[in-house]
């Protein structure tokens, strides 16, 4: 049996949750056997997860949010007692902490990061990203059972059907907490960057800080979220978790913006897997544009407030 | 306070990556290895620090062969005490966390600290394994740690923003950007690394759970289309018509 562990909030399953059932649909019907959900909380899923192909829902109710020491330990009882063989989680933070615990209490083989799948000779062959972006590895099991993890964007998160799954309430023991949370701080309103379908990004050639209003702007616009490059976050420009590349967060949104960004390589690193990158450069010899679908060379304090007037007036 | 360092090494960051005709081996040809910055810039720098306000010792493990000295040598010249090798090409993660393991499992550590990822797998693979195989709390992107006695406050990164925890130790723990500041070895601490113990272990045996196919280099970008700087209304039928964003 496959199970994908789904996360949720608020009666929303997170969209690299909905990616991982996509994974696992294939892999099931390669494999003739079923996809299962696996849910912790008191949200009722039956009708989205059905949408999405799930045959069953394993249910651990809870009020309480587990602390991640204890979703290892209810994740790693539930693989068990079920027989699964392969044990799905979309890569979010929670994922990367705890999928290569659950992995080593279940004597399985982890793949993280999945970005591909195939089948070869009827053995599945993950691909997943590796030298931060600069190439692709085909990986594939060797245990009975693996703990796997797909990176966002790369599965479609379309709905497949319209049936209500089945929820089944499981009873697992929930060991007391190690890790106590104390404060949550988060930034509102916009979607994290590793989930960001659309980035708008931008570098020292921004100048100075109080140049960001155009950036935001022309973000807020495409429904975009804003990234820049290290130099820009060191200096304490914008903040650090907006630092993308090959020290900072690797990102493959569906589309890239580069705004005042030279396109050094350790830049690119974090971001080439992007689907399509557009690049706003008034250096015609810049790195970037090597790596670009569309580009254009010129200032970007003219362009830029100009696209944002266009932009607007296509939406009034 | 006895604290441990697992440090790793990666191309530089500049490096061309390519593979052999099999398409299974990382070419190594004119390759320069680093210390994984995540190791070095905020794990180690911050196990130094605590050394530095409580006392004790830092030490730090390799899993590798002799080639990575140079990378141990830099981590005890920036302030380590002592240097620990394992005398094997690491096969995967699990290999690599079981031997770490292996060394670590009786010698009350109460921080292990790792990098996030290294910038070569990124795999973010070895920290929590290592964690569930010495049956340890794990804190996953750490940029805060504050001890307090036995209790470790912790600030870790979550999807769009920080989640600060509290744990008891022993714990491991991987360092995320904000953790330390980058410290660069002066001429005493190169000096002083020559004289510095560096062990090297045996290998435990241990199989891998995976096994690589093959590596791929993504596809060259086809021709970029250039857009005149005048020319907004090009640029907004790229956005709506064939980006679909609007
Ligand atoms: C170990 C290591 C790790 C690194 N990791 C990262 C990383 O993760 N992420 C990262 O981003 N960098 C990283 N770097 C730094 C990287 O090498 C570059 O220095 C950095 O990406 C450059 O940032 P930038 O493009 O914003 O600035 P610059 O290189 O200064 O480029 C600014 C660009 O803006 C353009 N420009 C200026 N004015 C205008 C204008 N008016 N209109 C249009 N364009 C304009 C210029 O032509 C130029 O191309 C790392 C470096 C090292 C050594």
């Amino acid at each position: 049996m496959i199970l994908v562990y789904i996360e949720h909030k608020a009666g929303q399953v997170k969209k690299v949750s909905l990616e991982a059932l996509n994974l696992a649909r294939q892999m099931a019907s390669s494999e003739g056997t079923s996809c299962k959900a696996f849910v912790v909380g008191n949200d009722s899923l039956s009708v989205e997860l059905g949408n999405y192909g799930v045959d069953e829902i394993l249910k651990l109710p809870s009020a309480d949010h587990l602390s991640q020491d204890q979703m290892v330990e209810v994740c790693s009882q539930i693989m068990a007692s079920n027989n699964v063989k392969y044990f799905i989680l979309g890569l979010s933070t929670l994922a990367r902490s705890i999928a290569g615990q659950i992995s080593i209490k279940t004597q399985s083989a982890m793949i993280s990061g999945i970005t591909g799948f195939r089948y070869d000779a009827g053995k599945g062959i993950y691909r997943k990203s590796v030298f931060s972006g600069k190439a692709f590895a085909d990986i594939s099991s060797t245990t009975k059972s693996s703990v796997l993890t797909v990176t966002a964007n790369c599965f479609s998160a379309e709905p497949v059907g319209s049936q209500k799954a089945n929820e089944t309430i499981v009873e697992l023991s929930i060991p007391a907490a190690k890790i106590k949370i104390i404060e949550t701080k988060l930034v509102q309103g916009k979607t994290p960057l590793t989930e960001a379908a659309v980035v708008v990004s931008a570098g020292r050639g921004m100048k100075d800080p109080s140049n960001w209003g155009m950036i935001e702007e022309l973000a807020d616009l495409l429904g975009a979220t804003t990234a820049c490059s290290r130099p820009v976050a060191d200096v304490g420009w914008r903040p650090h978790h907006e630092h993308v590349g090959q020290t900072g967060i690797a990102i493959r949104p569906n589309v890239y913006i580069a705004i005042g960004i030279s396109g050094a390589i350790q830049h690119l690193a974090g971001v080439n897997n992007s689907r399509k990158i557009i690049v706003i450069n008034k250096d015609p010899e810049a790195p970037f544009f090597k790596a670009a679908d569309y580009g254009v060379c010129g200032d970007l304090f003219e362009i830029i407030p100009k696209l944002n007037e266009a932009l607007k007036r296509l939406k009034s | 306070m006895k604290l441990l360092v697992c440090i790793s090494k990666t191309p530089d960051t500049t490096s061309k990556i390519s593979f052999d005709s099999t398409g299974t081996k990382f070419n190594e040809e004119g390759i320069q290895y680093i210390l994984n910055p995540y190791d070095e810039w905020y794990a180690l720098v911050r196990a130094i620090e605590l050394k530095e306000k409580f006392g004790g010792e830092v030490h730090v493990i390799h899993v590798g062969g002799s080639s990575s000295d140079m990378v141990i040598r830099k981590a005890l010249a920036i302030g380590a005490d002592a240097a620990f090798r394992v005398d094997i090409d690491p096969k995967d993660s699990f290999h690599t966390a079981t031997q770490i393991a292996n060394f670590a499992k009786a010698k009350d550590y109460q921080v292990v600290l790792l990098g996030k990822e290294t910038i070569d797998h990124n795999a973010s693979e070895v920290g929590p394994m290592l964690a569930a195989i010495l049956d340890l709390p794990f804190l996953s992107y750490a940029n805060k740690l504050e001890i307090n006695d036995s209790t470790a406050t912790v600030q870790i990164e979550v999807e769009g923003g920080v989640e600060v925890v509290e744990v008891q130790l022993p714990i491991v723990l991987s360092a995320a950007k904000g953790l330390a500041e980058q410290r660069i070895p002066n001429m005493k601490g190169i000096m002083d690394a020559k004289k510095k113990p560096l062990e090297i272990l045996q290998a435990v045996e241990c199989e891998s759970r995976i096994q690589l196919v093959n590596y791929i280099l993504p596809p060259a970008k086809t021709q970029v289309e250039m857009v005149a700087p005048e020319n907004i209304d090009r640029l907004v039928s790229i956005l709506r018509d064939e980006l679909k964003l609007i």
